[in-house]
């Protein structure tokens, strides 16, 4: 296979645009796409402060590596989970990168902040560890880039990612989250600041191969957390339609964008926002979903640990009473 | 051959002959738009021959996160 723009042996194919690209062009088309995406949805300029959601996979690297590359003040924000070794791992992978490469990395730590990590949050409120997980990101990404004077959080969604999204809010016919969904959230004013996804258009194999012939040094295992998730039934299925049919995934999104989203979006969200009561993040409610999630997790494991100790001191009784 | 497989846990099998790379995927009922496949550091197409006494490292390329 021979590469299309210069003729040499290809070592990218890419069926879903009837191409195959040297290591030099495939490098250019990756970031091409990249530039082209972020003009094209207006997503930031050079004088933006740009804060990275950096988990230590292929795709936060790849993108924090890109928009450095591109000349973007991109720092980044690494949010440590507390899943075992896997969340470790992850850490020492962004902590490395940004060293290697002199850029600024911030650090939030679930458990030192909330008493609790992923695992035992999950644990404590009974329900499954992703909503939590996903919801604690949103909002530290968030809240981190408001404090630090961000003007845009950009995470490494990929096409895999927003086609699997799609998919579920599809078959679960999540209308609200439809006329959301979105590689542009803008800052709707207050605490709320511009989300972005610039690699919402490249595949996870196009970025892993990025990641590779950069040297990107990305954790490869999975969250464990994630191996039963819906996200990967769904990822698993498109990726069964794209071999058959090049290309579906990215119809399938931007028909989506431009022509049913428009028509999902009038009147679909009629709420305000407003200050959160507790935190003052942005939310519909009196208490935002993040303080919601903490304050019902907490008041849970207080009642257990009370719970505990009455167990425990009627155990003493009875046993002192026997002897 | 050798071929390592990171999907994502590792494991490793020995594969007789040489092959073209899709059909060594299709035969390892591994879904091309998902992987990526390495010899010695390069990434391969799919057109690609897989020789007997090569090791290739076939990664996944997705993740659930």
């Amino acid at each position: 296979m021979r590469c299309i723009k210069c003729g040499e042996k290809a070592i990218m194919e890419l069926p879903r645009h009837n191409s195959a690209f040297c290591k030099p062009d495939y490098l250019e088309y990756f970031e091409t796409q990249v530039a082209r995406v972020i003009r094209r949805h207006r997503m930031f300029d050079r004088n933006d402060r740009i804060l990275v959601g950096v988990s230590g996979g292929k795709d936060s690297l790849s993108l924090w590596h890109v928009l450095a590359r591109m000349g973007y003040k991109a720092a980044g924000l690494h949010i440590h989970l507390g899943i075992g070794e896997y969340s470790s791992l992850s850490y020492e992978k962004a902590l490395c990168f940004s060293r290697q490469r002199g850029l600024e990395l911030f650090t939030v730590d679930l458990a030192k902040e909330h008493g609790m990590n992923v695992t035992e949050l999950s644990r404590t409120l009974r329900r499954a560890p992703c909503s939590g997980c996903g919801l604690s990101k949103r909002y530290i990404l968030n809240r981190e880039a408001y404090e630090r004077g961000f003007d845009t959080v950009a995470t490494g969604h990929n096409l895999d990612d927003e086609t699997a999204v799609l998919l579920g809010n599809i078959l679960h016919w999540q209308i609200r989250h439809l006329a959301r969904q979105s590689p542009v959230l803008p800052s709707t004013g207050g605490r709320l600041v511009k989300r972005v996804k610039p690699l919402f258009m490249l595949t996870e194999r196009e970025t892993a191969a990025y990641a590779l012939l950069h040297g990107i040094d990305y954790i490869v295992e999975e969250c464990p957390n994630a191996l039963k998730a819906k996200s990967l039934l769904y990822k698993d299925a498109l990726a069964r339609i794209e071999a058959e049919s090049p290309g579906a995934k990215q119809r399938f999104l931007t028909h989506f964008l431009q022509d049913a989203q428009p028509r999902l979006q009038v009147g679909a969200d009629d709420h305000v926002l407003r200050d959160c009561v507790a935190c003052g993040q942005p939310t519909t409610a009196e208490l935002c979903a993040f303080c919601r999630m903490w304050r019902q997790a907490s008041e849970r494991a207080e009642k257990r640990k009370r719970y505990r100790e009455t167990a425990s001191a009627r155990e003493m009784k009875t046993a002192g009473e026997q002897s | 051959m050798k071929v390592i497989i990171r999907n994502p846990k590792r494991r490793e099998i020995e594969v007789e002959g040489k092959r073209q790379v899709r059909d060594l995927l299709r035969e390892l009922n591994l879904n091309p738009e998902s992987v990526l496949v390495i010899r010695n550091g390069a990434l391969l197409t799919r057109d690609e021959m897989a020789e007997a006494g090569d090791t290739i490292e076939i990664l996944s390329a997705i993740s659930g996160g």
